[in-house]
């Protein structure tokens, strides 16, 4: 620290003397004085009839925070959030990939009609107009419909009774009760939830909130995982009720994240950042009335729309890439299928292939692109080459190997892997530390590798 | 009607929901302890207990008109001055408070 | 325009980040800088987004916003930045969000530090204020959330606090816009001087207001004149040497460049 030593400070020098020795009852005194003042002042300025206990909240926060009903609300109310999200997204996804798809065979056509080289083609429609639309189309409707539905809750003041519930599992991981708040802030964006970090004051628990921030599924994976949750899961039982069980597939993932969070904390308080629980006060702010349009506007525009913006910046390029990868040979395989043989081993331990890894690796960037680098994958290695459809989707996915198992092992390693780009340049900056940065990136990644090849193992014994 | 006589040393962790009483010293010191002289907790202030977590643990109380919730471990280094109040339980089993 | 930020870390180190801020006290060529302060969860986001037209994220828990935001709006032909901080309940933050907070009030000399404050429980939020007329007098007050207050039938008279703090004093309720005109009006008249202030300053008991005017003779010398030197005094007095050995070293070309957190020195060990 480049403080100066206090005895090379003349003014310091100057004024010890005079300083008194109780400086702690100095302080009591500073503040009872203001508060004195600030009491008498508002004595005379504010009338009341106010009594909290009275109170609509009283009432309200009895029921949210209750001991037999706090736990299953919260439960609930992410499960119903969760369901219409489902349910809204699956029609206008289905909707807009047909129109995107019905706009890229004219493209194709003029392409055509206008005699470019197949290269030229390749790059731009099947690379980066392909990934484009898979982007939007898969992303789009759940998060336009997500964000309004989480902002309603936060704006009411939900999440600080979320974290008044859920303090005392913080507190006996050793963590921050105020980590529930960070990463509530992180299924929206794990960047913005790592920032937010900065309300817990101990930097012990501060690091503890920025390492686990991960575990909370963000806004580029929930639509990966409600995908591969109706296409896999949904199908496993009859349509009627094949929303509810793929909400259930979600909603089990998010816990397996909380858990992970819960746990990783109670292990770093324990190893690497050992220390006791620091100090916690959370205020509880009264309920207010959302304002609905205002929401609908602004969750609309500031978040969807801007998360989306993101998404097609990384996915434009990263479909580019992927489209040269997959038509560049050495020999006779393309460079693409090359990577994926050699990832293929692990891939195949972790329950599943090399292809799939390869996208998670070029996901690094943002994982809103992994499921367009996986389609574009499949598609520059098998037989099929149209893919026009949420349905014919499910077909290439099963047309390449895939079991619900797979299914299963890419939603917890799209859970447990490491943080995309923007949340690793954000903890090196909210750290200053390149260490922590890498211990950030490979603890999730090594208990994602656990985890997947224990499921795989696991599952194949059961199947088998 | 139950009359509670409560006799020191009383921290905020024994009062009860529902109950209230004078904060009379702090034992938290440092940063702590300025964070919660800053919230209004001082010598002489009144703090009402709202309720507990789920869990038992934080409890949520009424301080200078907002809810500050604090964990159990931090409101016994609160001190308490026994304060006037009479624990009913009425019927349903819930607790109320009366002002004397 | 000076380019200095301050931070202080958690043992109360007081360094010096580079960013970019106005400093008061020259001549104005350009914006007059407006400060948005406030306890957390007050509105101050929201006007800042009324005021500036931009959208800082607001949402209903305190600790919404941890970085300081800036914005610009234009009032009868003066142009203003407007600076959303993060909320605190006092000037003697812990967290880094209050941290900056507290810095930007303190050591970047806004021109005018505009206090949000929530009407349903003005007591609580009446301690910071104090606090910050103790180092600046160029400070409006906002109790905001007017509409909340009046559903929950508490009354509060404007007027009467103007007059005990000495400082203007505008009603409003940002989320529907109301009192904001006003707001800005009364910023104006700040600015063209027309409303002066005359901030009440907290009296301290007799022994501590006599060490107070004792050890305030002693430290002016040092200080530079733009800082408050009974403020300075307070925190002398109540063992912040930080603040003192920071006055002392930050003059041109000795400034400690030392940006690693202590938190990444104190974890690595
Ligand atoms: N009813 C009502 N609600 C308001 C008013 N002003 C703000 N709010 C709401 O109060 C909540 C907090 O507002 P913010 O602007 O985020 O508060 P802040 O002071 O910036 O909070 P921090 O950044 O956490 O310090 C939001 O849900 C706002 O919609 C108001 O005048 N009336
Ligand atoms: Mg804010």
């Amino acid at each position: 620290m480049s403080t100066i030593k206090n005895q090379e400070v003349p003014i310091l020098r100057e004024i010890e003397p005079l300083l008194p020795d109780d400086i702690a009852n100095i302080k009591d005194r500073i503040v009872s004085s203001i508060y004195q003042q600030a009491e008498d002042i508002s004595a005379r300025v504010v009338k009341t009839e106010n009594s909290y206990q009275a109170s609509l909240e009283a009432r309200l926060d009895g029921i949210l925070t209750s001991r037999w009903l706090g736990f299953p609300i919260m439960l609930l109310l992410l499960t119903v959030v969760l369901w219409i999200t489902i349910t809204g997204a699956n029609y206008p996804s289905q909707l807009l990939a047909s129109g995107l798809f019905w706009i890229e065979g004219h493209l194709l056509h003029l392409f055509s009609t206008l005699g470019a080289p197949a290269w030229l083609t390749g790059i731009l429609i099947q690379g980066m107009y392909r990934s484009l639309a898979w982007v939007v189309s898969v992303m789009l409707p759940p998060m336009a419909i997500f964000f309004p539905l989480f902002t309603l809750l936060e704006d009411l003041g939900y999440l600080p009774r979320v974290a008044f519930n859920m303090d005392n599992l913080f507190r006996r991981a050793g963590a921050h009760g105020k980590q529930c708040l960070t990463m509530c802030m992180g299924f929206g964006c794990n960047a913005a939830g790592v920032t937010s970090c900065r309300i817990i004051d101990s930097p012990r628990e501060r690091l503890i909130a920025i390492l686990t921030n991960t575990f909370s599924i963000c806004n580029g994976r929930f639509p990966t995982l409600i995908a591969l949750a109706t296409i896999f899961m949904g199908t496993l039982i009859a349509r009627a009720y094949s929303s509810i069980l793929a909400t259930l597939v979600v909603v089990a993932i998010i816990m397996t994240g909380i858990l992970t969070t819960l746990l990783v904390s109670y292990f770093l308080s324990r190893t690497l950042l050992r220390g006791v629980p620091s100090f916690f006060v959370l205020e509880l702010p009264p309920f207010r009335k959302p304002q609905l349009g205002q929401i609908l506007i602004r969750s609309l525009l500031d978040r969807t729309l801007f998360v989306l913006w993101r998404a097609i910046v990384i996915a434009a390029p990263a479909g580019a890439l992927t489209w040269i990868l997959a038509n560049s040979f050495v020999a006779d395989t393309s460079v693409f299928a090359l990577i994926a043989g050699w990832l293929d081993p692990l891939g195949q331990l972790m329950g599943m292939d090399g292809i799939i890894l390869i996208a998670f690796l070029l996901g690094l960037p943002a994982n809103e692109i992994i499921l367009p680098i996986l389609i574009m994958g499949y598609l520059s290695v098998g037989t099929m080459l149209e893919l026009d459809s949420i349905n014919a989707l499910r077909l290439l996915l099963l047309d390449n190997g895939w079991t619900w198992i797979t299914a299963l092992c890419v939603m917890l390693f799209s859970l447990l892997h490491f943080p995309c780009g923007t949340t690793l340049y954000t903890i090196f900056k909210e750290t200053h530390s390149a260490r922590w940065t890498i211990v950030a990136a490979l603890l999730p990644l090594a208990l994602g590798i656990l985890v997947t090849s224990m499921v795989n193992q696991g599952a194949q014994l059961i199947m088998r | 009607m139950t009359k509670i006589v409560i006799s020191d040393p009383l921290s905020l962790l024994n009062i009860p929901v529902g109950g209230s009483a004078r904060v009379k010293t702090i034992l938290t010191i440092g940063a702590n302890r300025r964070r919660l002289l800053d919230l209004g907790l001082i010598p002489g202030s009144q703090v009402e207990v709202i309720r507990r977590s789920p869990a038992g643990n934080p409890t949520a109380y009424l301080i200078k008109g907002t809810v500050i919730a604090l964990r159990n471990e931090d409101a016994r280094q609160i001190l308490v001055e026994e304060a006037d109040y009479v624990m009913s339980f009425t019927h349903e089993g819930s607790e109320r408070r009366i002002y004397d | 325009m000076l380019c200095l930020s301050h931070m202080k870390d958690q043992k109360g180190e007081y360094m010096i980040e580079t960013a970019s801020l106005p400093i008061q006290g020259q001549e104005h060529t350009g914006n007059f800088v407006v400060a948005l302060a406030g306890n957390p969860n007050v509105g101050k986001s929201t006007v800042f987004n009324r005021l500036t037209g931009l959208n800082q994220h607001t949402g209903n828990w305190p600790g919404k916003t941890v970085i300081k935001a800036e914005g610009t709006f234009s009032h009868r032909n003066q142009r203003y930045t407007l600076v959303d901080l993060p909320g605190t309940y006092s000037l003697h933050a812990s967290s880094s969000d209050e941290q900056v907070a507290r810095d930007f009030i303190c050591f970047s000399r806004p021109d005018i530090t505009a206090v949000v404050c929530d009407a349903t429980c003005l007591e609580r939020n009446l301690n910071l204020v104090l606090q910050i007329l103790e180092i600046t007098d160029q400070v409006v007050l906002c109790v905001n959330l007017l509409d909340e207050a009046e559903r929950k039938k508490i009354h509060v008279d404007t007027a009467m606090l103007a007059h005990q703090l000495g400082i203007p004093v505008v009603g409003t309720a940002a989320r529907s816009g109301r009192g904001l005109s006003k707001l800005k009006d009364v910023l104006h008249d700040m600015v063209i001087g027309k409303i002066a202030t005359t901030p009440r300053q907290v009296v301290y008991d007799q022994e501590l207001e006599t060490s107070i005017n004792e050890i305030e003779k002693r430290l002016t010398p040092y200080l530079p004149n733009w800082i408050n030197s009974r403020w300075v005094t307070l925190r002398a007095l109540e063992g912040d040497f930080n603040i003192l050995e920071y006055i002392a070293c930050n003059r041109p070309g000795n400034c400690p460049q030392q940006i690693l957190p202590e938190e990444v020195a104190l974890c690595l060990q």
